[in-house]
């Protein structure tokens, strides 16, 4: 499942939802990515995407995951628009029989989703705004299940 | 063609969107970066480094070498930085 929204979410009522009625699952693992003050340099970020593109992308990379571990439940929550420091911005939830698929493809899913979902990070502050700058580190993460998608 | 412009793309053109008809001759994504860095200053600081610059063609991923045959709309964005 896949939803892209301006308003908040709820970590224990997304995962009530998920598990709803089911008896099969054995591990649930979520991951929720915040707004970072960045010491005091950030008042505000704001989120930009591309909406037509954006949710494909994101069941693109669902349906991925769903194809290299048995997973039995996902769940993709992406914030756009303003956001201030301590805020949610987005919830990943991977449901499993085991924990290893879980763990697996909750971390695939936001390697992957930083870099190729089309999301925008403007961030604004006491020395004015800029656009954040993509990062070489999240590159190497999402490259290095490439590799492995290669070696097996 | 509709084209989208996002985010320091979106800025340095100064337009979210415009339909444009192509001149020929312009038959992938990097020959469309050549044609529109040259119209005006706004588009050329936008295309300066077209190496930075992503596409995609009808909301998929495209590489600089990628046709533009059958294509109805072309996105040009910073690389992501969502999560």
């Amino acid at each position: 499942m896949i939803r892209v929204q301006e308003a908040d979410f709820d970590l224990g009522a997304e995962v009530a939802k998920l598990r709803a009625g089911r008896t099969d699952i054995g591990a649930i693992v979520t991951f929720i990515g915040t707004v970072r003050d960045c010491g005091g340099r950030v008042d505000e970020m704001t989120l930009e995407h591309y909406p037509a593109m954006t949710e494909a992308e994101l069941a693109r990379i669902e349906a991925e995951a769903k194809a290299r571990w048995p997973l039995q439940a996902s769940l993709i929550v992406h914030r756009v628009g303003r956001l201030t420091p301590g805020e949610n911005i987005v919830l990943v939830a991977t449901a499993s029989e085991h924990r290893e698929a879980a763990f697996a493809a909750a971390e695939f899913l936001m390697d992957y989703l930083k870099t190729s979902a089309p999301f925008w990070k403007r961030e604004s502050g006491p020395d004015g705004s800029r656009w954040v700058e993509a990062s070489a580190n999240d590159d190497e993460a999402a490259s290095r299940w490439r590799d492995k998608h290669a070696a097996e | 063609m509709h084209l989208l412009y996002f985010a320091w793309v979106r800025e340095k053109t100064g337009i979210a969107a415009e339909d444009v008809e192509l001149p020929a001759g312009i038959a992938t994504v990097g020959d469309l970066m050549a044609w529109l860095k040259m119209r005006g200053e706004g588009f050329a600081d936008a295309f300066a480094r077209p190496d930075v610059v992503r596409a995609a063609v009808d909301q998929t991923h495209a590489r600089r070498d990628a046709s533009l045959e059958g294509a109805r709309e072309i996105a040009f964005f910073p690389p992501v930085t969502g999560g």
